[in-house]
């Protein structure tokens, strides 16, 4: 187990670093098309610098605002509060602060950058659909996340994936909107810089990596909080059948947005769920392993 | 050249033993830190008994037999030894004396609708979860601990300085055995 969360940590590093080279590449090519280029450059990597550093303060802040979660209040929600503090003393985490969201799609997510600075946030459907036992697997399965450090990646990933997502596009949209009143080092009459075409392409081409990686992370994340959650409850029926249970069911998580899917417990779009023409993409940028597959894996367990 | 090569082996290794020495330190202080939460958690349900005590006797008082249990349990539980073995057993007899006393509540109705003994009630069931929670991690605890200080080349510094194995918590007889229920 402590192997799994130090490769983990390791994977995370990666992971920075990938996001880091990313907006490196990204402040180069805003430089060279837009003009001005170190300027340019400095000016996208500061931007960067700040969103990367104030999202691993505020990132969790943010994942919450965005799907609308208030905190659970201790007595309407005792049952829940109990649950968390029992699992928490199971995994020797320090107990996170619970938030509901009202929304009838039964999902869940955790958020935070350590075990002592996490919430986690179930919706109000999760709570009606499943009994005691599956809502302790769903519930350990979001510790684990706590307590593998996906929580820090994962939600540091929203603001990052966010981040370059603005860069290019604003840097796209500059493109088009002062050609010719500005000089640029990329017109069309400027040949002689093939710096320009490759920074188009890559700009064109981040933020789909950076949603690859996010999505690839994820998928492994996934799994392995499943493991570690039986782990912590010592009873795999009750996690599969949450999941048969999530499985069952196709209501959109209307508080969910594109940008924090990967935080949720069950993908939380449907139209992603259907394998249509687009099988292959949709693998590559699902963030979550099919539910069978999940549910398949811990029937071995 | 020979004499560097030597010293290098040297600080290798001294960094080597360091290095798992500091892991092994971790690991059991983590064993320590999982024990004193099953501490936490027996104290909190000792803390309850005598208030539970006080509201059975308002409306109970002549059930004095499964209340000196209780009371005679509790005060054992408080000054037993300190070994996970000793320690279960104590609990345990804490448990079953507080089972009897909720078995003879259910034949005092106006007992059973008390605010304070429902929410008495609730609480030492929540604690007694707690309870096994806690000893679910300190078993967690004590499986690693006692797995890395038997690696290779861990258990060469294991017995150096004498990191010796822990003690597991063996399951009560009674919670291996499914309940007969009978109707």
């Amino acid at each position: 187990m402590n192997d799994l969360i130090a490769a983990n940590k390791r994977r995370t590093f990666f992971l920075l670093f990938g996001f880091v080279v990313i907006t490196l590449l990204v402040g180069v090519a805003v430089g060279s098309l837009v003009g001005n280029g170190t300027t340019g450059t400095l000016i996208a990597l500061v931007i960067a610098a700040a969103m990367a550093f104030s999202s691993y303060w505020k990132s969790d802040k943010i994942a919450l605002a965005v799907s609308r979660a208030h905190p659970a209040d201790e007595q309407e929600y005792r049952r829940l509060h109990n649950l968390v503090e029992g699992l928490c003393i199971a995994g020797g985490l320090p107990k996170p602060k619970v938030y509901i969201i009202q929304d009838d799609a039964p999902n869940a997510f955790a958020t935070g950058r350590n075990p002592k600075n996490a919430a986690i946030a179930v919706t109000t459907g999760l709570l009606q659909v499943m009994n005691r036992v599956e809502l302790e697997g769903v519930v350990a399965h979001e510790l684990s996340h706590i307590k593998n450090y996906d929580i820090l990646v994962s939600t540091l990933a929203v603001t990052l994936v966010g981040t370059i997502a603005i860069v290019t596009d604003l840097t796209l949209r500059m493109m088009w909107w002062n050609g010719g009143r500005v000089a640029r080092s990329g017109d069309r009459n400027d040949r002689n810089n093939p710096l320009a075409l490759i920074g188009l392409v890559l700009l064109l081409l981040a933020p789909i990596l950076a949603k690859i990686m996010q999505a690839s992370v994820s998928r492994r994340r996934e799994t392995l909080a499943d493991v570690s959650a039986v782990r912590m409850t010592r009873y795999p029926p009750g996690l599969i059948s949450a999941l048969e249970k999530l499985q069952a069911d196709n209501t959109v998580t209307h508080s969910a947005s594109m940008a924090t899917a990967h935080l949720w417990i069950e993908q939380p779009m449907s139209g992603v769920k259907d394998a249509g023409r687009l099988g292959m993409w949709h693998k590559l940028f699902n963030t979550h392993p099919p539910l069978a597959e999940r549910i398949a894996l811990l029937r071995e367990m | 050249m020979n004499l560097i090569i030597v010293i290098a082996v040297v600080v290798l290794i001294a960094l080597l033993v360091g290095g798992i020495y500091n892991q092994l330190v971790r690991r059991r202080n983590e064993v320590d830190n999982a024990w004193s939460q099953i501490d936490v958690q027996l104290k909190r349900r000792l803390d309850l008994i005598p208030n539970l005590v006080e509201t059975v006797k308002g409306y109970a008082a002549h059930e004095k037999t499964a209340l000196e249990a209780v009371i005679a349990a509790r005060n054992s539980a408080m000054s037993t030894g300190s070994s996970p073995h000793e320690q279960a057993a104590a609990d345990n007899a804490v448990s079953s004396a507080l089972r009897q006393l909720f078995a003879l509540s259910e034949a005092y109705p106006d007992l059973k609708a008390n605010q304070g003994f429902v929410s008495l009630q609730e609480e030492l069931s929540n604690t007694e979860s707690r309870i096994a929670y806690a000893r679910q991690f300190y078993g967690d605890a004590v499986e690693t601990y006692n797995t890395a200080i038997q690696k290779f080349p861990a258990v060469f510094v294991a017995s150096m300085f004498k990191f010796s194995e822990r003690e597991f918590f063996a399951a009560e007889e009674a919670a291996r055995t499914v309940p007969e229920v009978k109707f």
